[in-house]
């Protein structure tokens, strides 16, 4: 089978955000890069499903040139090829753009893909859109919000949706989008041979061209007394019963 | 400085390994007043101690740094931090071999035993997931290991805090206060401390702190790349921390170790990434830790191919994985070594930085020593803050030498070792001169100094079989027969030499005499005209250093000391200037040249040029006079580091260039020579057995044992007198002597020539010891061409410091005899120095 994961490159934040001065990004001066933890799961899964199924699995990501790096980092951790779709850094995507240059890309493929996995959402914009335009374009089944996926046949696909309380499951005929959420799995760290042979897996990139924006972000704004508070509940033995009464208090007890 | 003692209010900044230990050395002196504030929380408040891999390798090519990792060994033991795993620096070609006996070497002179040469096989055994075919053997040291600098930190931290330290975590520095040349005040984000004592120990962040001072501290924030990888299968049933040695694997600047059931890989191979301490993340804007950047995979993956390949049952493991991943920031100062002590520029504001976890508790009792006795156990005078010359403070030259360095920090490093960026900084008047003259420079305090002059190749056919030529390749780098052609030439006529680099400072004023009279061990109510030669002794009686100083007026002294440490001599003499303003010092550094003359026919060429009487009478050894040569005033100063007769020749610096002209044209039917720094600073220097500060001379060796206390102590007070007394009534435990070597011929037949620090035994191979537990090793080492015969130093034990007694030396894994010349400061090259007082 043929899997697609599409992740998208995002700072990795520290525990204070910091914009830049126009206030329409988080400042990366100190900052390294990564992709979101459903996305890790994403590619956790296809890599699995691979290794059980037979196969080829894709990494996609529509970003700036330095994006390679999430590219060869998923690839680190099994992933077979990547598409690179290249833009200006100086530009987001809205969600529509975004879904039409990965549909363009999908429909460019010579293999056609039994599934395509997106995070649930992106870790910095968070629209919840890309993968639904997707599928809707695509003319595919969507399941959001998988915690678990099992394919079933040649055919067709389990995914298990969280929902609250429970889980909605459906079985959908391949090919078909999921959205997955951290929890789905627990991805692997890659190893010092991942890395050397994700050196030398294929990216094929292109550079669609960005169409005008629909959806525009104007501003980011930081929410007021975002800080940590910590209190102090005692040091070493003395502190014991603090600590049991906040445990209790969670409903951990 | 002297002592400032213990009743002072101190305020450490950095709650680091260095600022832990400093402030528990300062409460078991004593000290009761002290605050530590960091801005980070405690027991990890983000600086580079809680990224630090923590091993440590005893064994380094420089005394000082060892001295400082085994007193910090001996710390970490006492707290019960230390792991001991042994450690294995790995060779990948022969040159490195060679490398790795050279370590076997500086272990024995420095007393580090047991060490052992491995072979693969070896290795291998010790290190099973090794691939020992990459290899060519090991240098073993099993003493090496691991500590943990956080717990260290927090043990220390907490003892000082019974003796009363008081702790401030989560505390930003704002400012510091200095009034009237005197840090008095830090403020901070939960308030002002006020303060006697201000010690800077924030490693990376160091430079920024110092600069709301006024002050400088000369580093730069560096990356250094590590990961770590596991679960490793064959360290699964594991219960220590590290139980297998740490292997260094020097020759592609990296290294491999055991932690818990991890690897850890880290690498100095990587391209120089150097940050500016401003540039750091702030605690909250950070991922992980301020010093725990993110990973640039590209810059490792080399590193990464160059792991597996040494270590593929691990790293070729697919169920290992990478867990963490940083680039860690440390410190690195322009030259590799520490910067402690008071800062220069501003009183009150001391440095304790660019030290890492193995000097760390060395460096923090040093730095408390320092502070509250005005001298430490260990003599850090390389790693003095006040050797710093402005242009070597200055951004470019911070960031240009420690990128060169960084990829050396494994390197197998020549003792001539020269760098290559930002040279041609400070140049002497007479370069010009000496580049049409194919000087070879070599850099001395930041100066471009000749180190031999191509010119003089001609002389090579004049000596013949005098000249000895070297046939290693190592012995022959950033060295050149034509060294000793120009000593052969200066003995028999007369050469030039250009001492630019000279330190020149002047102490001025109606306190001057009794400014001077403290500092300096020798008489100094001499008449004006008279040239001192001096130590400046610690007040434990050790050297301080040694110069000369001339009595130009009444109330003006003129010092002259080394280019190398005369910034710090400098501070010495300011640091005990009158509070009351009576004495002022001048630094006259940029304002003098020095051009040396000397050889048996420099009086008939200073003569020629000059209508003063320069005659013996009128111009005595040890005298300087006031002297026209053509229309340049020159201060003509009758002494002499190469053991003839001459001149220093002190003038204006922008009238240099004259001079030099006006005494080449006079010399050259003398047949005078222009002559590098390889016979002034080695040559003319050991023939004479001259004492050389930071090599003969230092904190650890006093006057005595250095043969050097002549005449009478005179009555007045001086800083050391009570101790150099003391020192005279006791049987000295070490005696400098000056040996020859029997015989260069080593097995293969080509005959080497050590370059110093090799350990002395005796002729079976024994270490010497002296009863002071210091061992006996090469202080100096090179060519006596006019004895004909290869000179070395050291200190003997007395038992051993006889003439004609026969020892040895252990030089790239072989032993030489050697016998020792003289146990006094009689010169082997005309004992009765008939040639200087002619």
């Amino acid at each position: 089978m043929n899997v697609l994961v599409s992740v998208k490159r995002v700072p990795l934040t520290g525990g204070k955000i910091v914009l830049t001065d126009d206030e329409r990004a988080i400042s990366t001066r100190h900052l390294g890069f990564t992709v979101s933890p459903h996305e890790e799961c994403g590619v956790e899964e296809a890599v699995r499903l691979i290794e059980q199924h037979g196969g080829s699995s894709t990494v996609l990501t529509l970003g700036p040139p330095e994006a390679e790096e999430q590219l060869r980092d998923m690839m680190a951790l099994g992933i077979d090829r990547a598409v690179h779709l290249v833009t200006d850094a100086s530009n987001e995507w809205d969600p529509q753009a975004t879904a039409n240059a990965i549909v363009e890309a999908i429909r460019a493929e010579p293999d056609p893909y039994d599934l395509l996995l997106f995070g649930n959402e992106s870790a910095d914009a968070g629209n919840y859109q890309v993968a639904i335009r997707v599928a809707h374009k695509l003319g595919l089944p969507v399941v959001t919000g998988v915690k678990a996926i099992t394919v079933e046949s040649d055919q067709s696909v389990r995914l298990e949706q969280e929902v609250p309380g429970g889980r909605d499951v459906y079985v959908v005929p391949m090919p078909a989008v999921a959205t997955v959420k951290e929890g789905l799995n627990l991805p692997r760290y890659p190893s010092v041979p991942g890395r050397l042979r994700a050196k030398r897996k294929p990216v094929a990139s292109s550079t669609p061209a960005r169409p005008q924006p629909q959806l525009e972000m104007v501003r980011l704004v930081l929410p007021p007394g975002a800080g940590k508070e910590t209190e102090v509940l005692g040091n070493g033995a003395d502190a014991a019963p603090a600590v049991v009464k906040v445990l209790d208090e969670l409903g951990l007890l | 400085m002297t002592g400032a003692g213990n009743n002072q209010r101190v305020v450490v900044i950095g709650a680091g390994i260095v600022g832990n230990s400093l402030a528990y050395h300062l409460t078991r002196l004593g000290v009761s007043d002290i605050t530590m504030i960091d801005k980070g929380p405690l027991p990890n408040p983000g600086g580079s101690t809680g990224h630090a891999s923590n091993f440590i390798f005893p064994v380094d090519h420089s005394k000082e740094m060892t001295l400082l990792t085994l007193e910090s060994m001996r710390q970490y033991k006492d707290l019960g931090v230390f792991i001991e795993s042994g450690g294995i620096e790995i060779a990948r070609t022969d040159e490195r071999m060679q490398e790795l006996t050279r370590r076997v070497v500086s272990a024995k002179s420095w007393g580090i035993e047991p060490v052992e040469l491995l072979t693969p096989e070896q290795v291998k055994d010790k290190v099973p997931f090794i691939d020992e075919t990459l290899i060519l053997g090991g240098f073993y040291t099993p003493g090496a290991g691991v500590v943990d600098s956080l717990r260290a930190g927090t043990i220390m931290r907490e003892r000082a805090i019974e003796a009363g330290l008081k702790v401030s975590a989560n505390t930003e520095v704002l400012g510091i206060d200095v009034e009237h040349g005197r840090a008095t005040r830090v403020k901070t984000t939960k308030g002002d401390f006020d303060a006697d004592i201000i010690v800077i120990a924030c490693g990376a962040w160091s430079p920024r702190i110092a600069r709301m001072a006024g002050a400088s501290i000369p580093l730069t924030p560096m990356v250094h790349q590590m990961i770590d990888i596991g679960p490793v299968p064959r360290f699964a049933n594991t219960t220590g921390m590290i139980e297998y040695p740490i292997v260094r694997d020097v020759d592609t600047n990296m290294y491999e170790r055991q932690e818990g059931t991890g690897l850890e890989i880290g690498s100095y191979a990587h391209r120089p990434i150097t940050l500016e301490a401003d540039d750091i993340p702030s605690i909250e804007e950070s991922a992980l830790t301020p010093t725990e950047l993110p990973f640039t995979q590209h810059d490792f993956d080399p590193q990464m191919e160059i792991a597996l390949d040494l270590m593929p049952e691990i790293v070729g493991d697919e169920t290992v994985g990478v867990k963490y991943a940083i680039n860690g920031v440390l410190s690195v100062t322009y030259d590799g070594m520490p910067l402690l002590g008071e800062t220069p520029e501003t009183r009150g504001l001391w440095s304790a930085a660019a030290i890492w976890i193995k000097e760390g508790p060395g460096a923090g009792k040093t730095v408390a020593e320092l502070i509250v006795d005005g001298e430490s156990e260990i003599d850090v005078f390389e790693s003095n803050i006040a050797r710093a010359y402005s242009c070597q403070k200055t951004r470019t030259h911070i960031v240009s030498r420690a990128s060169e360095g960084f990829n050396k920090m494994y390197g197998i490093v020549h003792p001539g070792e020269q760098w290559e960026s930002d040279r041609r900084v400070r140049l002497s008047p007479f370069h010009e001169r000496e580049k049409q003259l194919e000087a070879v420079f070599i850099e001395g305090a930041g100066w471009e100094r000749p180190n031999w002059y191509g010119s003089n190749a001609g002389l090579l056919d004049e000596y013949g079989d005098r000249v000895t030529k070297r046939e290693a390749e190592w012995e022959s780098r950033w060295w050149s027969p034509i060294i000793n052609a120009e000593h052969l030439a200066m003995r028999d006529r007369a050469a030039m030499i250009d001492l630019s680099a000279f330190a020149i400072f002047d102490v001025v004023g109606p306190g001057a005499l009794q400014t001077v009279q403290n500092v300096a061990m020798r008489q100094m109510n001499v008449p004006v005209g008279r040239v001192v030669y001096t130590p400046l002794l610690t007040p434990s009686g050790g050297f301080k250093q040694d110069l000369t100083i001339m009595r130009m007026a009444d109330d003006v002294f003129r010092f002259v000391t080394g280019g190398a440490y005369g910034m710090s001599d400098k501070k010495w003499v300011a640091d005990h200037l009158p509070e009351d303003g009576s004495a002022q010092i001048h630094d006259q550094t940029n304002a003098f040249t020095t051009l040396g003359l000397w050889g048996p026919r420099a009086r008939d060429i200073l003569e020629s040029v000059t209508s003063a009487d320069v005659s013996h009478t009128a111009l005595p050894f040890a005298r300087w006079k006031q002297i026209e040569i053509g229309p340049v005033q020159t201060l003509a100063s009758r002494i002499s580091y190469v053991g003839d007769l001459g001149w220093e020749l002190y003038v204006p610096f922008e009238q240099g260039a004259r001079l030099w002209d006006i005494v080449a044209e006079a010399g050259a039917p003398h047949g005078i020579i222009p002559a590098g720094i390889g016979v002034y600073g080695t040559t003319g220097r050991l023939e004479k057995c001259y004492r050389a500060y930071g090599a003969e001379l230092e904190g650890e060796y006093n006057v005595v044992e250095a043969g050097m206390a002549w005449g009478k102590v005179k009555d007045e007070d001086f800083i050391g007198r009570e101790a150099h007394l003391r020192h005279r009534d006791e049987e000295p435990a070490a005696i400098m002597c000056t040996l020859t070597v029997d015989d260069h011929t080593s097995s293969s037949g080509v005959k080497r020539y050590m370059l110093g620090h090799e350990p002395i035994l005796t002729r079976s191979g024994e270490p010497i010891t002296d009863r002071k537990g210091r061992r006996s090793y090469v202080t100096s080492a090179g060519s006596g061409p006019s004895l004909g015969k290869y000179i070395l130093m050291g200190y003997l034990p007395p038992e051993h410091a006889e003439v004609g007694n026969q020892l040895s030396i252990e030089y790239m894994g072989e032993r030489y005899p050697v016998t020792v010349a003289t146990n006094d400061s009689t010169p082997v090259f005309d004992p009765e120095n008939a040639r200087v007082r002619s």
